[in-house]
């Protein structure tokens, strides 16, 4: 449900069809990466490995090390760590209990859905402050051009 | 004796938007017991409602994760520096569909 309403996520359309491609590519397991950027703009991604010892169909996890790793790379840009996304391999782009419970204040969560192997709605989601709830944001696809460039792994 | 503490981007909101803080403390638990009396919002996100550290709430004496060392007892060095690391996970949820 949108109740947040004044809030929107603007990613950029290189980064929007990279979250695409990497959900068709690991399909029928979820893919998750991480969202560069400053404040509401993701102008970066890159993949992380999901490392999840449950069922990569319906989980991803993102090891400390790599989370370290993620930040690490974003401050080298210049940028910050405002978030992460992750596919919902034939399901809807809801988070579930399971992202609620393990979820981060601040950052963006994208999800995308993948159906069939084919990438579809993409959200974004932010824990309220009461870790009750995610509220939904638009996501604003839009062309960015430089200084932003998506960076393949 | 105070020792650098990092917190990671989602929580620095709740540590008056610094990535580096410093407490004291002779333990792990001590040092976050000191941090989060300071910033009282992080212990929401620290803690659950045990007062346990959250699941995916890393805490790192330089690059020793404290859970391979004596957890939150692990002792604290003159120049150690503690890290809180989030892992991030998360998923659709339907294990038991699948499975």
């Amino acid at each position: 449900m949108l109740n947040n309403q004044e809030k929107t996520l603007i990613v950029s359309d290189n980064v929007a069809v990279y979250i695409q491609n990497h959900g068709r590519e690991t399909y029928p397991n979820e893919c998750c990466g991480a969202l560069i950027g400053n404040d509401n703009v993701v102008g970066k991604c890159f993949s992380l490995p999901n490392k999840t010892e449950e069922e990569p169909r319906c989980r991803f996890f993102v090891s400390p090390d790599d989370y370290r790793a993620a930040e690490q790379r974003a401050t080298k840009f210049g940028h910050e760590l405002i978030g992460f996304y992750h596919s919902h391999p034939d399901h809807p782009a809801h988070p579930s209990q399971y992202d609620l419970d393990h979820a981060w204040p601040m950052f963006a969560y994208v999800i995308i859905a993948v159906e069939k192997g084919e990438p579809g709605v993409m959200t974004s989601w932010r824990l309220r402050e009461d870790r009750s709830a995610f509220d939904e944001e638009h996501v604003r696809v839009v062309k960015v051009t430089l200084p932003y460039q998506v960076e393949d792994e | 004796m105070a020792n650098e503490i990092i917190i990671p981007t989602p929580l620095r909101v709740y540590a008056g938007k610094q990535d580096v803080v410093e407490a004291e403390g002779s333990t792990v638990g001590e040092l976050l017991d000191n941090l989060t009396s300071e910033y009282t919002e992080l212990r929401n996100h620290l803690y659950n409602d045990e007062g346990k550290l959250r699941h995916f709430v890393n805490v790192y004496v330089n690059d020793d994760d404290i859970r391979y060392l004596q957890k939150e007892a692990t002792p604290i060095k003159d120049g150690d520096t503690v890290s809180i690391v989030p892992s991030v996970a998360g998923g659709s949820g339907l294990a038991m569909a699948i499975k």
